[in-house]
């Protein structure tokens, strides 16, 4: 295996135009926490964008930042901080669930997975917040889209193309992404005790109220004591977080009391108790337990969410909990991956989409990782891919088996590269 | 009409329109296909009315599998296709052609589903932007998108333009708000694409749809997310010396945290025309006015109130005026929502431009703008969504004067032409059309706007969903999917590896 590691974009292109000349495949990675999702692929040849990196362009006042793709996300995370601000997105760390250390993944990597949190549900995902990039296709030719302004419909929106791509269509090499002021304060108002449908019921009576709700989650009995290292103790809770300045952030979640006084009993999370819930739901800490047991990340209608878990588990082992209001389930499987019954049910409950994000390479390369698409928008997706990609060099295989792989010849080396060290 | 150069009409097309009606006819019923010239008089131009085309026909379906078969014919016959909505583009999006069917798809105007417990409402893409608010507002509910023809514009044409509005700094463009479509792809292959849940895995073609200006698809279901009206909004109006000093306050605003609801500046040509026009008591002594809306909470809107008070009058502000009642904060509004035709009372006409900057660079293109106009000869004034950048300029123009017209268009181009070159982009909100298509050049490279259009071969492989549109020249998929590379030519001796 050799590993092309490139400093500037002008490198990446030569890269991947040789790559596209010799129909190599390229894996391309930035700091690799998140290669362990989607289907097993096979590449020659690894694209390390991991010292493509620096900030370009930060202006605050501005809310844009502009980096190239292989900066870690920590250090624009610290970056923003400093000047009060965010990626509002709240791009999850997969690095517990998948045993790994936390803090690692690049600003690449957030868009090319469309990395979001718990305020996906207000905030949108990293596809909502992207501006423009710059990126080289697998034609090896460089191009740009977008721009460096939040407001921009000029020509295609190819930079919302690359979010959730997983790099099979370009090799992003710069981003830019709109920023912006992180709230003053938050506090998180729990209801406790509630079975899962009674709080999908409450989530939705909280997120259709003016109180200005940025997440809605809910923790099953079992599930609650594996978070924020068991602040919230033991029994269900079913957690709302409100978001802003001060003084506007206490009379939201005084409405919220009143609103859901009914429903159970009521309390209130304030400062860093609220802020680790909030990280470890949107990292799925419960289910970070050291193991490679299967876990589902299903993207679905939220009024549906407790009805698709209580049906699913008459039929298999699985730990469940919610966050999106109940639009994002999380499934542990206590064994196999049960691919076929989480989709049909998935089917039968609004449909949506299913992603295996953790099992053993083997169960990824025996079920489709990604939700199957139906037929013509597979076709329409794959004459994309083609669009991009031609000779589908462009980490094969990741998204989808029928990805053109079987076109790409036998590995051989180009002229150039005979030196290239092996690992 | 001014030199625009769309596809040249296909002679075989032309020839055989009788045939081609009478199909249409089959597909569908009789009223919903319009061939007579004065009936097709009404859809013969856009917003954008210094265009006009008859089309071939107006055809007007009613259901999915009507439009599904109209493009598979016209796709089988190589027969070109205009998709419009209520025609309220201000970029010609939707400009007939003389051998295209114009497909009109006003008759999709019901709401499907309105579902308040997962906040989405599900809509035919004729049904305008408002009727979406009206039909959700009884419940406290409403449809944050707001483009200022949001009474006549139709959720399909936001699609298909990514509309924004005054409010989308805070609550998002179309783009934002959009859950899932339905769409018929020129091979009459139906796709739908997101619902009700919000991450759709796969390649996000909900995202390349939405703006892609009726060149990929036609939308004929829409999902969109519906938010709680916030409890209170209250708006000030603060006037600068300078438009420095105005742009500063904006900075300032987003520095401290606070985004807005609305943020809007208007020059002193705007400000006096629209003054005159409503009466709404705007200070005619001032370069710039800013009207800033603060929603949510009543305690939070006065927090925050205060809070920008204090960034204006650090910034020099000569005026400042906080509403003090719901009457009082649609007059601070009033005269900003009648810009445009208060502009049109001074003016026999004006040409709507819609560049976005980085703020920071509003004093120098605004100075630009002022050389500019000296040396064209033509006025022009200035409405800004100052929250995120975007400029609409008006100029000034008289059409009965011969040459004014191109004048104006020139003027234009030269505005455009310096919003990119500060780093800014040709169109914020109001689309490429045939308006700017000709000024892609300037900010996009061959390399760039050659991948846009491998996208649209992937959609549509012989250019027949709105040609002419966007791209300043078509060039065939056969030929953009040529590879230029040569093996072992490509060294690479100095990148670090290991």
């Amino acid at each position: 295996m050799t590993t092309f590691t490139p400093t500037t974009a002008a490198e990446v292109r030569e890269m991947v135009r040789w790559a596209a000349a010799e129909e190599q495949p390229l894996e391309t990675v930035g700091q690799g926490s998140k290669r362990g999702i989607g289907r097993p692929a096979q590449s020659e040849h690894v694209l390390d964008l991991s010292r493509l990196t620096g900030v370009t362009l930060y202006e605050p006042e501005e809310l844009v930042l502009s980096a190239r793709a292989g900066t870690p996300l920590a250090e624009i995370e610290d970056l923003l901080r400093n000047r009060g601000q965010e990626l509002a997105f709240e791009p999850m760390d997969y690095g517990r669930l998948f045993g790994a250390a936390p803090g690692r993944g690049t600003i690449g990597g957030a868009l090319a997975a469309n990395l979001s949190g718990p305020r996906r549900l207000k905030a949108g995902a990293a596809r909502d917040h992207i501006l423009g990039v710059a990126a080289v296709s697998g034609r090896g030719e460089a191009f740009k889209a977008g721009g460096r302004v939040v407001k921009n419909v000029t020509g295609y929106d190819l930079s919302k193309a690359m979010a959730g791509s997983w790099g099979t269509l370009a090799v992003v090499t710069d981003v830019t992404f709109k920023v912006l002021p992180a709230a003053e304060t938050e506090t998180t108002v729990a209801v406790r005790s509630l079975i899962d449908d009674d709080a999908i019921a409450a989530m939705a009576l909280a997120m259709g109220s003016s109180a200005e709700v940025s997440s809605a989650a809910h923790l099953p009995e079992g599930v609650t004591g594996r978070i924020a290292g068991g602040v919230l103790g033991g029994g269900p809770a079913t957690l709302l977080r409100v978001e802003g300045f001060g003084p506007s952030v206490a009379y939201r979640v005084n409405a919220l009391h009143g609103l859901l006084k009914d429903a159970g009993t009521v309390e209130t999370v304030e400062g860093t108790a609220s802020r680790t819930i909030w990280r470890d739901v949107r990292d799925c800490a419960p289910f970070a337990d050291g193991t490679m047991h299967p876990v589902w990340r299903v993207s679905m209608t939220p009024g549906e969410a407790a009805r698709f878990v209580l049906a699913l588990r008459m039929e298999a082992g699985v730990d469940a909990f919610y966050d999106w209001q109940g639009g994002l389930v999380w499934l542990r499987m206590e064994a196999d991956p049960e691919a076929e019954a989480v989709r049909r049910l998935l089917r039968r409950f609004g449909g949506g989409h299913a992603t295996l994000v953790r099992a053993e390479p083997q169960w990824r390369a025996a079920t489709p990782v990604f939700e199957p698409q139906p037929p013509a928008l597979a076709a329409l997706s794959a004459r994309v891919k083609e669009q991009f990609d031609p000779k589908g060099i462009l980490n094969p295989g990741r998204m989808a088996a029928d990805a053109p792989s079987d076109r790409l010849v036998p590995s051989r080396m180009g002229p150039s590269l005979t030196r290239e060290t092996r690992t | 009409m001014s030199g625009l150069l769309m596809p040249k009409p296909d002679a075989a097309t032309l020839s055989r329109r009788a045939e081609i009606v009478a199909d249409m006819r089959i597909i569908v019923p009789r009223e919903g296909v319009v061939d007579t010239v004065n009936g097709m008089r009404a859809f013969e131009t856009d917003g954008l009315t210094a265009y006009r085309q008859l089309p071939l026909v107006v055809v007007l379906p009613e259901t999915v599998t009507q439009v599904s078969r109209i493009l598979k014919y016209c796709n089988e016959r190589n027969i070109r296709v205009v998709p419009r909505g209520s025609g309220t583009s201000l970029s010609g999006g939707a400009l007939p052609l003389e051998d295209a069917v114009l497909l009109v798809m006003s008759r999709f105007n019901r709401i499907l589903e309105i579902d308040y417990s997962n906040r989405v409402v599900v809509a035919q893409p004729g049904v305008t932007n408002l009727g979406i608010t009206h039909a959700v507002e009884q419940e406290g509910f409403y449809y944050a998108p707001d483009p200022s023809s949001q009474i006549a514009c139709s959720i399909g044409g936001n699609v298909a333009e990514n509309s924004g509005g005054v409010h989308c700094l805070k609550y998002g463009l179309t783009a934002n708000n959009v859950l899932g479509i339905e769409m018929v792809l020129m091979d009459g292959e139906v796709v739908r694409l997101g619902g009700k849940h919000l991450d759709s895995e796969g390649y996000d073609l909900l995202g390349v749809m939405t703006g892609s200006e009726g060149l990929l698809g036609v939308v004929t279901e829409v999902t969109v997310r519906i938010l709680k009206k916030p409890e209170t909004a209250r708006a000030l109006l603060i006037g600068f010396p300078t438009s420095e000093q105005g742009g500063q306050c904006v900075a300032d605003i987003i520095g401290a945290g606070i985004v807005p609801g609305g943020m809007e500046m208007m020059d002193r040509p705007a400000i006096s025309a629209a003054e005159d026009f409503v009466h709404a008591g705007y200070p005619l002594d001032v370069e710039a006015l800013l009207i800033v809306e603060l929603d949510g909470p009543g305690v939070e809107v006065d927090h925050l109130i205060g809070r920008v008070e204090a960034i204006a009058l650090n910034n020099g502000s000569t005026t400042c005026r906080v509403s003090t009642s719901e009457q009082e904060r649609l007059t601070f509004w009033a005269g900003r929502k009648a810009a445009f035709p208060a502009v049109g009372r001074i003016s026999p006409d004006y040409y709507c431009m819609d560049g976005t900057i980085p703020r920071k660079e509003l004093p120098r293109v605004l100075a630009g703008m002022r050389e500019l106009s000296e040396q064209y000869g033509l006025g022009v004034a200035n409405v800004f969504h100052a929250g995120d950048g975007n400029l609409h300029p008006l100029i000034l123009y008289d059409a009965n004067v011969p040459g004014e017209l191109d004048k104006a268009e020139a003027f234009g181009a030269d505005i455009l032409r310096l919003c990119v070159e500060v780093g800014g982009v040709l169109t914020g909100e109001h689309g490429v059309g045939v308006e700017k298509r000709d000024l892609m050049g300037e900010m996009f490279s061959e390399a760039d706007l050659d991948q846009q259009m491998r996208v649209k071969c992937a959609f549509d492989p012989n250019h027949l969903l709105n040609p002419g549109k966007v791209f300043p020249q078509l060039r065939r998929c056969a030929e953009l999917g040529r590879m230029h590379v040569h093996r072992g030519q490509l060294a690479f001796p100095d990148i670090p590896r290991f």
